[in-house]
């Protein structure tokens, strides 16, 4: 385990019932929405494990919704977040999937519909002590806390596209912690995935768009 | 000034070489190696005892049902008997034990908690702490270099055992929570720190082997009723400590006792709803008829 602070022994702050089941699944589905593209039409949540089984008495249905409309785990609305999803005419619907076994105990997948039509399958495992990542972007197994600000970058595999990542990266005086390049099993797309010690440059992430190579830039602000 | 400690041991020769209370090593120990200044590390643990306050005192007034319909309206009655002066333990025994359980109801209902350590535990720290403040009128600076003291004895836990029900069972969350309250008791009532790691030693001796088994796997029986156990056991082990009764098992030690004994529980009865409570009768009928697991 990573050093250990004095608001990770008393924290997090939460709504409960359970850091794992509940404040879990609001950051994974948080960080989700970060990476898909445009305003939201529907959401399916697939859960497997103990999320199947349990999610229910946990809250955790809701506690995925409220990520997924940018709620962090200790917004008071989560509660609440069936009729919020109703007002802003948000679609949702949670499939439990007690077939799969061969997955973290406390995964989901996230299946995001935007108004243009585009879908991203997201999926997230939830750690324990409210401690997540997102281990799938589509088709690339990628490996995102979010305890950072995250850069993440869909390109076509092909020589180039991570020097010119970089490149804008240092042009813009930011510092990398991380970076990590992860390929799609099926296919010529690629996904780096860039951690950064504090804030992520407005510039650098316009200037990392703006290649042939690249398709989307995803900011995953803390 | 060195301000990094790995274990008990070497806490205790902190604050004897820098002349300190355990607060004091665990704030330098943030400020020197952690993201926060210090303004900003205070404000944030002022925030932490503000949310403490309003899960321990909110279902006092205002009761309600927890999401899979155990729990509800437990700190209310317990608070009422002590109003109507029929309370058995007295004022400091039954408030902390009111504030402790009010926190795993609110933690139940899906209102807002601190973690301390864990969610399943999160009612032993602020009861003991919110119910010395009434007894003793101690300030809220007061209460959060009480915080400071348990979130040191609570690093320890994290870093040199668990804190994981699933990992130790339930003397990993309330046993540890409960040797986080103890401690900060006894530095709250101007115990020497190593009188605060003889009550952190006791607390965990005390609920040693105690194992996870909720209901349903809901976090609300036997759960809530377990946060009041641990602050009334981190009462009994603070007080062993301040009248100067010395444990023959050091707290690095107990810590490691713990750690490997939780790690000798079986499956069963570490968080998964299969055994202990989870498998009685009751508790299997409750389980199945809102479609949870049970065996």
């Amino acid at each position: 385990m990573s050093w250990i602070s004095v608001f990770d022994v008393l924290g997090p702050n939460m709504i409960g019932p359970s850091s794992s089941h509940t404040a879990g699944a609001v950051s994974m589905a948080r960080l989700a929405r970060g990476l898909a593209v445009g305003k939201l039409k529907r959401v399916e949540f697939i859960l497997y494990g103990s999320f199947a089984r349990t999610y229910q008495g946990h809250g955790t249905d809701r506690a995925l919704l409220g990520g997924i409309m940018g709620f962090r785990p200790d917004d008071r609305r989560i509660p609440d977040s069936f009729a919020i999803a109703d007002r802003i005419g948000l679609e949702y619907s949670f499939v439990p999937d007690r077939t799969e076994t061969d997955l973290h105990p406390n995964t989901a997948d996230m299946v995001i519909t935007s108004e243009d039509g585009r879908v991203m399958r997201i999926r997230g495992e939830s750690l324990g002590g409210g401690k997540v990542r997102i281990t799938r972007i589509n088709e690339a197994e990628v490996d995102i806390t979010g305890e950072y600000e995250t850069i993440v970058v869909m390109h076509e595999d092909k020589p180039g596209a991570a020097a010119h990542i970089t490149r804008c990266l240092s042009e813009a005086g930011a510092n990398i912690a991380f970076m990590k390049l992860f390929r799609e099993s099926r296919g010529s797309m690629a996904c780096s995935v860039v951690e950064l010690d504090g804030q992520i440059p407005a510039k650098a992430a316009e200037d990392i768009r703006n290649h042939p190579c690249v398709r989307d830039v995803m900011l995953l602000r803390r | 000034m060195e301000t990094d400690f790995k274990n008990g041991k070497e806490l205790l020769q902190l604050c004897q070489e820098q002349n300190c209370a355990i607060s004091e090593a665990m704030k330098r120990r943030e400020w020197a190696q952690g993201e926060l200044e210090p303004e900003e590390g205070m404000r944030r643990m002022r925030k932490v005892l503000k949310i403490m306050k309003e899960s321990c005192r909110t279902p006092l007034q205002a009761p309600r049902k927890s999401v899979g319909g155990l729990i509800g309206g437990e700190a209310r009655k317990l608070n009422r008997l002590r109003e109507e002066g029929k309370s058995l333990c007295g004022g400091m025994l039954n408030r902390a034990a009111a504030y402790a359980m009010a926190t795993l109801e609110v933690n139940a209902s899906m209102g807002l908690i601190v973690a301390a350590p864990t969610a399943g535990a999160s009612g032993v720290v602020p009861g003991v702490l919110l119910a010395m403040q009434d007894v003793y009128g101690l300030s809220d600076a007061q209460l959060t270099e009480g915080l400071f003291n348990a979130g040191a004895i609570g690093y320890l836990a994290m870093r040199n055992a668990t804190v994981a029900g699933a990992v130790g069972g339930c003397q990993a969350e309330v046993g540890v929570a409960s040797a986080m309250a103890a401690s900060a008791a006894v530095q709250l009532m101007g115990g020497s720190p190593g009188q605060c790691l003889e009550a952190a030693s006791a607390a965990l001796m005390h609920m040693l082997g105690l194992v996870c088994d909720p209901i349903g796997g809901l976090v609300e029986c036997p759960c809530q009723g377990r946060n009041a156990a641990g602050a009334a056991n981190a009462l009994t082990a603070a007080e062993l400590a301040l009248a100067g009764i010395r444990q023959p098992i050091p707290f690095d030690e107990m810590l490691g006792v713990m750690y490997a004994t939780g790690r000798k529980l079986p499956p069963e009865l570490r968080e998964t709803a299969m055994g202990g409570c989870a498998a009685a009768p009751s508790g299997c009928r409750y389980a199945k008829s809102m479609g949870l697991p049970c065996p």
